[in-house]
């Protein structure tokens, strides 16, 4: 291997140092790479990206609620999916993830919510509405009503509230069916605003269809009330003054929290399927600052101690293997910067775990290049044997760990366990950059030092320092 | 030469010692709770919930309310100050969230902080044990197959394979006993991240195990002829150096974090550093004595007269 391609490796390795360098930062970078970084203070640390467990927030599973016998059917989950999507957006929840988990679930992150409970409600709720004739029946916000669409409202709230798993709600009209004459296909859009008393209120606009059947209506019911039912329950039951074409106003006792919820159920449009909460995790964003500042001087700590070990250890050799862990860091900071990896307690104990081992394979290096020496090869000999010789046990030692990473992806993927999957890919990157420094750039290095001249053997001991 | 390999029953009996203990607890819980392992939520199911209170809180008031509100198998206890209780219970949904904290918010008033919720339905967890228990058994399958091939080249490349799965599975059972014993002195359990700590343990375990064996199969193409116990100890002699150098840049790093970093990482840093020290131990106590075992067919050393181990090499 001539020393040529050694200095343009060197060259090389120095360039990708220098851009690695430029990503971490923090210095002006275009928009691709800053996306992360536009939302600074709690959301961020460094430009990475923090996850549930640091910033605060909520992780929800829910899985499809088929009744007994019932299948799912084909594409209701990519269906729920969507809505559910649409609604966590309308809720206005930033950097919020929702993805399809296996048949029948799906997993959504609530980045900085930290009251989700109502959250939860109303992404999960099915959201059917229903404008309903009430045929002369006072109808009241709050009612639970048996509708054509949902025959049995009451029979099931009744049966929520006996088992204790939710309040008693009133159903003055337990028997009786009331008929459905629009549903919520008729809306196109859905605001929450307040009136000029300061009442929160929810209007609504029609589509062109909608408009037509919802003018048919009201201009043959003027006079009477029209009840606007949300999956059984009343939300309010006004009278019709005169006909409405195009959009209108429903009125009631709302609080701010309870009209937003209604017009983000009211605009996406109805779940294909009722969805029950199966996993519901909350984490406040107090726990985790702390933790990443004693975790990063831990980690400091931890780094310092292993650069006194490589050079007591191993002197000259052992100073290239902190530089070439250097890089490695820096290197392996870009990379979580530009994937974007999404920064969890355990990922980072998983990434400084993963420095600490990234001088095994030069330890290994080393050794084996003191083994040649003792033997009574020459330094430059003795330094390719090492690489070689010991390059099989680095490769295999690694390969088994990587080994560990994938199985533990999958697990963190299967269970929305975004804590071990962020962790595997943090340690697999790390096993993989690792390969790289310490071979690689190691060999660079040490060959740099050893330079093209042909040194006497004292010299070249000297160079290496044993 | 330090004849590891002659002392094997020695090292056999160290390991059984470390795992004893947690039998021992294994068969005691299962009997007297009726489960075997302190499992956390992640794995049954359940509620667990931890409030910060705007002062010192006397867990039994907290239960209190819980109890009122249906929910009799309820444990609280302080972690951390005594203004920080953690809750127990069974999973429940947001109205009867909602319900328990209208009763804390009349017991305690409005003066409390949630610091985390976690609320997991019991098919959820039963699922999660199953898949934990699966991927360590695919691990330890694809860790062995890759060995057996690796070492396809050397007699008996299976043996390899097979014995690095037995030191691996020795180091997860050290790994649970330690988990056990500190459970009965201060509460820790098993949860998603031991098993991520776990299968760390395993893949870093096994890089040890392969350094020592890529050694005998090294030595073992130089010093043909000679005994298999001798090419070992010699194997064994040759990487403990790098073997525990290894492991001691890993653990200075692992140490730091369990001092100097937060207290919410301190049980999984624990975890992998007894794991990483056992694997350790493993690599060259376990390991390779167990191949010589299997060569010799007998688990103890036959009592036969043996060359000299100083080991002369045949040829360079």
């Amino acid at each position: 291997m001539g020393i040529r391609n050694n200095n343009i490796f060197l060259v090389g390795i120095l360039i990708l140092v220098a851009l690695a360098l430029y990503v971490v930062l923090p210095l002006p970078h275009p928009d691709w790479l800053a996306r992360s970084e536009t939302s600074g203070g709690a959301n961020n640390f460094a430009g990475l990206k923090l996850g549930l467990d640091l910033q605060g927030g909520t992780q929800v599973m829910l899985e499809a609620d088929t009744p007994a016998g019932q299948t799912l059917a084909a594409g209701a989950m990519d269906t729920a999916k969507r809505v559910v999507e649409n609604r966590v957006n309308g809720l206005g929840v930033s950097e919020a993830v929702v993805q399809k988990q296996g048949d029948n679930r799906i997993i959504t992150e609530l980045p900085g919510v930290k009251n989700a409970d109502q959250a939860i409600e109303t992404i999960r709720s099915t959201g059917q509405l229903e404008f309903v004739d009430p045929k002369g029946a006072a109808l009241d916000q709050g009612m639970v009503i048996n509708t054509t669409n949902r025959p049995d409202s009451v029979q099931r709230a009744q049966a929520a509230a006996a088992d204790g798993s939710a309040d008693a709600v009133p159903t003055p009209f337990p028997d009786q069916i009331f008929e459905t004459v629009m549903t919520g296909e008729v809306l196109k859009d859905a605001q929450a605003k307040t009136d000029q008393l300061n009442q929160w209120e929810i209007a609504f606009l029609l589509t062109s269809d909608g408009s037509s059947k919802f003018y048919n209506y009201t201009s043959t019911h003027v006079g009477q009330a029209m009840a606007i039912v949300l999956d059984g329950v009343v939300l309010s039951a006004p009278r019709i003054n005169s006909a409405i074409r195009d959009q209108g106003v429903i009125t009631g006792q709302f609080t701010q929290d309870e009209a937003e919820s209604l017009a983000v159920q009211m605009q996406y449009g109805a779940l294909p399927v009722p969805l029950k909460v199966v996993d519901v995790r909350t984490i406040g964003a107090t726990l985790g600052q702390d933790s990443v500042r004693s975790s990063l001087i831990a980690g400091a700590v931890g780094l310092l101690a292993v650069f006194l070990f490589m050079l007591i250890m191993y002197r000259v050799p052992g100073l290239i293997a902190c530089i070439a862990l250097v890089f490695y860091i820096i290197f392996l900071l870009a990379i979580f910067k530009i994937w974007p990896v999404t920064l969890t307690l355990p990922g980072i104990a998983g990434f400084l775990l993963s420095i600490g081992m990234a001088v095994d394979a030069n330890i290994l290096i080393f050794e084996r290049m003191k083994e040649e020496l003792r033997a009574g090869r020459s330094p430059r000999l003795a330094v390719e044997a090492g690489f070689s010789r010991a390059w099989s046990a680095i490769f295999d030692g690694h390969l088994t760990t990587l080994i560990s990473c994938l199985v533990l992806f999958w697990f963190g993927t299967t269970f929305g366990a975004s804590v071990v999957k962020g962790y595997s890919l943090t340690l697999g990157a790390g096993v993989l950059m690792s390969l790289f420094t310490a071979v690689f750039v190691t060999r660079v290095l040490m060959r740099s030092i050893l330079g093209n001249r042909i040194h006497s053997s004292e010299a070249s001991h000297a160079a290496i320092g044993f | 030469m330090f004849r590891i390999i002659e002392r094997r029953g020695w090292w056999f009996a160290l390991s059984l010692i470390a795992i004893i203990p947690g039998i021992v607890y294994m068969a005691w819980s299962g009997i007297t709770r009726g489960y075997a392992l302190p499992l956390s939520i992640d794995y049954t199911g359940g509620t667990l919930w931890e409030i910060r209170f705007a002062e010192a809180i006397e867990p039994g008031h907290v239960r209190q309310v819980f109890v009122d509100a249906g929910f009799p198998d309820t444990t609280v206890f302080t972690i951390g100050d005594d203004k920080t209780v953690q809750v127990k219970l069974k999973s429940i949904n947001a109205d009867q969230k909602a319900t328990l904290q209208t009763g804390l918010e009349a017991k305690f008033g409005g003066a409390y902080e949630e610091l985390s919720y976690r609320s997991l339905g019991p098919t959820i967890g039963g699922e999660v044990s199953r898949a934990a228990l699966l991927a360590v058994a695919v691990a330890s399958g694809l860790i062995l197959l890759y060995i057996a091939w690796a070492f396809r080249q050397v007699p008996h490349p299976f043996r390899y394979g097979t014995c690095a799965v037995i030191a691996l599975i020795h180091d997860v059972l050290v790994v649970i006993s330690f988990l056990c014993i500190m459970n009965l002195i201060a509460g820790w359990e098993i949860d998603a991240l031991t098993l991520t700590a776990v299968l760390t343990v395993i893949g870093f375990s096994v890089t040890d195990t392969v350094v020592v064996f890529d050694r005998i199969r090294e030595n073992f193409r130089r010093y043909r002829g000679q005994a298999f116990d001798v090419i070992a100890d010699r194997s064994l002699v040759e990487t403990m150096v790098r073997s525990i150098g290894t492991q001691v840049t890993a653990l200075l790093v692992l140490v730091s974090i369990l001092v100097l970093g937060g207290p919410t990482l301190a049980v999984f840093v624990a975890t992998l550093i007894v794991g990483f020290i056992s694997g350790m131990y493993s690599s060259i106590f376990n390991a390779s004595p167990l191949v010589a075992a299997w060569e010799d067919r007998s688990l103890l050393p036959r009592k036969t007269a043996r060359p000299a181990t100083d080991g002369t090499p045949a040829a360079a």
